[in-house]
């Protein structure tokens, strides 16, 4: 027994998954995640490929090095699965996040939000005289710390993406 | 992007024959080679059975519940390597599959399983006899499908066969809508099978098969732990292993599914391993300094406490399935690939390296295992008055020696003192169920085997308890005339329950009782089979003798002794080198809490 079976160090990975796009295949891997007890932080599904009938699941999930190394394993066995990479570990992978951000409110905290929004470089795409629709692109972090900057501000509802990551370089998946 | 509502889609490809759907699977099974099928009809299934009906070369056995044919087909596919195929119905038909499909998943037993459906248009509407089949057997397949195109259906039947049968193999099902089984389209045969993704790896990295018989070289205290991925691999991997074996010649053990893998009349084997496997295998187990672990999956039932679990041993780990890898236990040298392929590859290199194993220690350590094995860690306190369990079972074994031997299980005492005491030559021969835990399984098992094997001897080594779960099944065997012999260890508890209540909980034995048990001789006579009872130890032999004869399906009540307890034990949550020998040991033992906590 290695000295890391027992390290209780918890990761957070983002794995790509490239399937065959058939019916059922997004139910087989929630369910594998659901029926193993492993986590789902987030998850971005959509057909990449429509010719060559293929969608890709992103998924934000964290564990110790031998649950995710499991997770791994146990996606790669999916009789739909073409490939699975996990941009944590395998390759230098760049993740974006998109979130729409409402927040209500008037006067100085209504002029405040708009500040912030502008230095996150969050875009207004609905305004009341009472209310902003912000649309924020960026790491799940950035999101996170825009989203905490808004709540003193009247922040009113949140809508994100969930994680959409590719590698760096020219190579694909 | 999850495309429900389509489902597998097909196109009318061009050169194919037409005809129904029901027609197609009829043909499909038969281009797959397929002899005998297990089934039950039903409202949503007709069309298919209409086909059946029409046709005279499969061979179709009608079970008396859809577990029974699942489990019976798993008994087929055990004893021959060829894949197990059933036929149920829509609804509950589906629904009493899944404890034969999650049985077939975790002991990796090749099963399709044709399951009928309501007709497309009624799909999600709580039609009469509807339920989500797919939905309820995904996480208990290997792969399933719904057809819902019956051009389809063909390339999709093909499909389950190839997914079932390579690989690790696995139980499949595919979903056949009424209204698909009625449409005509077009029948493409076997030889269309590309899949788009599933492409199992067989074939050993080298370097990791160099890298493993280094460690086999250099080791001082080296054991062999084998498992069902032999048998899976097929005969020749069995023979493989001996010569390898031999060979090196190490010590061996095995895993309950590994059993006949090696013979066990063989010197070099210590006997089956794990909680209640020997006191020489889990000893070597403990102490060795290389592993050598072949299609075998560290289970928590084999390794006991993970972390005392072999401390100072290098591992190899070979399995099909790359999940099975560190998955419980963290190894040195990590093969993904076929058991029989990676051993022929071991032995090449072993032979044209010309490697030597180091004899002097070798020899040391053989003489530490003589020394356990004086332990007889199996042995146990016969009586003239009541039949112990184990004196049954060594008798079967004496009278049924040099006999062309098939012998499957239910679960609890009875299968594990089975496990341990019967000799076991040839892989194939051996039917139990291992992962799941089935009580229930080994009689419908042995129809299946039977029906493979019309000549053989097909025992099932049954308890009481286990064997009413399936008991319809003996009105199949006398239907089929499948002289399948049930030999009951009759204790009138659920045996193993009842020892863990006494080893845990302070001997209250909540419900392990069954305080009405049929009369199984009258039983076997309401069915139109044979009933035979014995009481005690001096008749035993002549009424085994007398089984054995019949040419009828047998229950035999073998009354033996309520209080007796299986040992060796390693207890939850102990460790290989914490055994308990003996009912004197076990008062004193200490399960820890979080032992208690296991199952």
């Amino acid at each position: 027994m290695s000295a890391a079976a027992k390290s209780p160090s918890i990761e957070r990975h983002t794995i790509a998954v490239l399937v065959d796009n058939e019916a059922g295949v997004l139910a087989r891997v929630i369910g594998l995640f659901a029926g193993r007890g492993y986590n789902i932080e987030s998850l971005t599904v959509a057909e990449v490929d429509h010719a060559a009938h293929t969608s890709r699941i992103t998924i934000v999930t964290s564990g110790t090095p031998e649950v995710i190394e499991q997770i791994e394993a146990q996606l790669g066995r999916l009789v739909p699965v073409h490939r699975v990479v996990n941009w944590t570990t395998a390759k230098p992978g760049i993740e974006r996040e998109m979130a729409l951000v409402k927040v209500s409110g008037t006067g100085e905290r209504r002029v405040e939000a708009l500040r912030l929004a502008d230095a996150f470089r969050a875009r207004v795409i609905d305004t009341t005289h009472a209310s902003f629709v912000f649309e924020i692109t960026g790491n799940p972090d950035k999101i996170d710390a825009f989203i905490d900057l808004m709540r003193p501000l009247g922040l009113a509802d949140v809508s994100r993406t969930g994680v959409a990551a590719i590698s760096r370089g020219p190579e694909p998946m | 992007m999850d495309r429900t509502g389509t489902a597998v889609e097909g196109v009318a490809r061009a050169g194919a024959v037409e005809m129904s759907g029901a027609q197609m699977v009829i043909r499909a099974l038969k281009d797959q080679g397929v002899k005998h099928i297990f089934g039950y009809p039903g409202g949503a299934v007709l069309p298919i059975y209409d086909a059946l009906f029409a046709d005279d070369e499969i061979v179709h056995v009608l079970c008396r519940h859809e577990q029974g044919a699942t489990h019976a087909a798993e008994g087929y596919a055990r004893s021959t390597g060829k894949p197990g195929v059933v036929l149920v119905t829509s609804g509950p038909g589906a629904t009493n599959a899944v404890t034969g499909l999650t049985d077939a998943l975790m002991d990796s037993i090749p099963l399709v399983v044709l399951t009928g459906q309501v007709a497309t248009h009624l799909i999600g509407n709580d039609a009469f006899q509807e339920c989500d089949t797919v939905g309820i057997t995904r996480p208990c397949t290997k792969h399933n499908w719904l057809v819902k195109d019956v051009n389809a259906l063909a390339h999709t039947i093909h499909e389950a066969f190839q997914i079932a049968t390579t690989g690790r193999p696995g139980p499949v099902v595919v979903d056949i809508p009424k209204d698909v089984q009625f449409k005509k389209g077009g029948y493409v045969g076997p030889a269309s099978i590309r899949h788009r993704t599933y492409r199992p790896k067989t074939d050993p990295e080298l370097g990791q098969v160099v890298k493993a018989i280094d460690l086999m070289a250099n080791a001082k205290r080296p054991v062999f732990y084998t498992g069902g991925g032999i048998v899976n691999s097929g005969p020749e991997a069995s023979a493989l292993l001996r010569e390898l074996v031999k060979l090196a010649g190490f010590p061996i053990t095995s895993t309950l599914m590994g059993l006949g893998a090696y013979p066990a009349s063989d010197p070099q084997w210590l006997g089956m391993l794990g909680m209640h496997g020997t006191y020489e295998a889990n000893k070597a187990m403990h102490d060795c300094d290389v592993m050598i672990c072949l299609g075998a999956r560290f289970d928590d039932r084999v390794t006991g406490r993970i972390d005392a679990f072999a401390p100072e041993a290098k591992k190899i780990h070979l399995d099909i399935d790359a999940s099975q890898i560190n998955k419980n236990v963290r190894v040195d040298v990590a093969i993904v690939a076929d058991a029989g392929k990676t051993l022929k590859e071991m032995l090449h290199f072993w032979k044209t390296q010309k490697r030597k194993v180091d004899a002097a220690a070798l020899a040391a350590w053989w003489k530490q295992i003589e020394q356990w094995r004086g332990k007889n860690s199996l042995a146990f306190k016969n009586s003239d008055k009541l039949i112990k369990p184990q004196h049954a079972i060594d008798r079967l074994y004496a009278l049924t020696k040099g006999r062309d031997v098939y012998i499957t299980t239910e679960v609890g005492q009875h299968q594990m003192w089975a496990a341990q005491r019967f000799k076991f030559e040839e892989p194939n021969r051996w039917m139990t169920s291992g992962g799941l835990g089935t009580m229930g399984y080994g009689l419908p098992a042995a129809l299946g085997v039977q029906m493979a094997h019309p000549g053989s001897l097909v025992i099932d080594i049954a308890g009481e308890a286990s064997v009413q779960m399936t008991m319809q099944e003996m009105s199949t065997a006398v239907q089929y005339e499948l002289p399948i012999k049930i030999f009951i260890l009759n204790n009138q508890y659920m045996g193993m329950v009842r020892q863990w209540q006494q080893l845990l909980h302070g001997g209250r034995y909540s419900h392990s009782y069954s305080e009405a048990l049929p009369d199984f001789v009258k039983l076997a006579e309401a069915f139109g089979a044979v009933g035979l009872r014995a009481e005690s130890p001096r008749e035993l032999d002549a009424k085994i003798m007398e089984m054995i004869e019949v040419k009828k399906p047998v229950l035999f009540d073998v009354r033996v002794d309520p209080k007796e307890n299986c040992y060796p034990m390693i207890p939850s949550g102990a460790a290989h080198d914490e055994m308990i020998l003996s009912d004197a040991e076990e008062e004193s033992a200490q399960v820890s809490e979080e032992g208690k906590m296991l199952v």
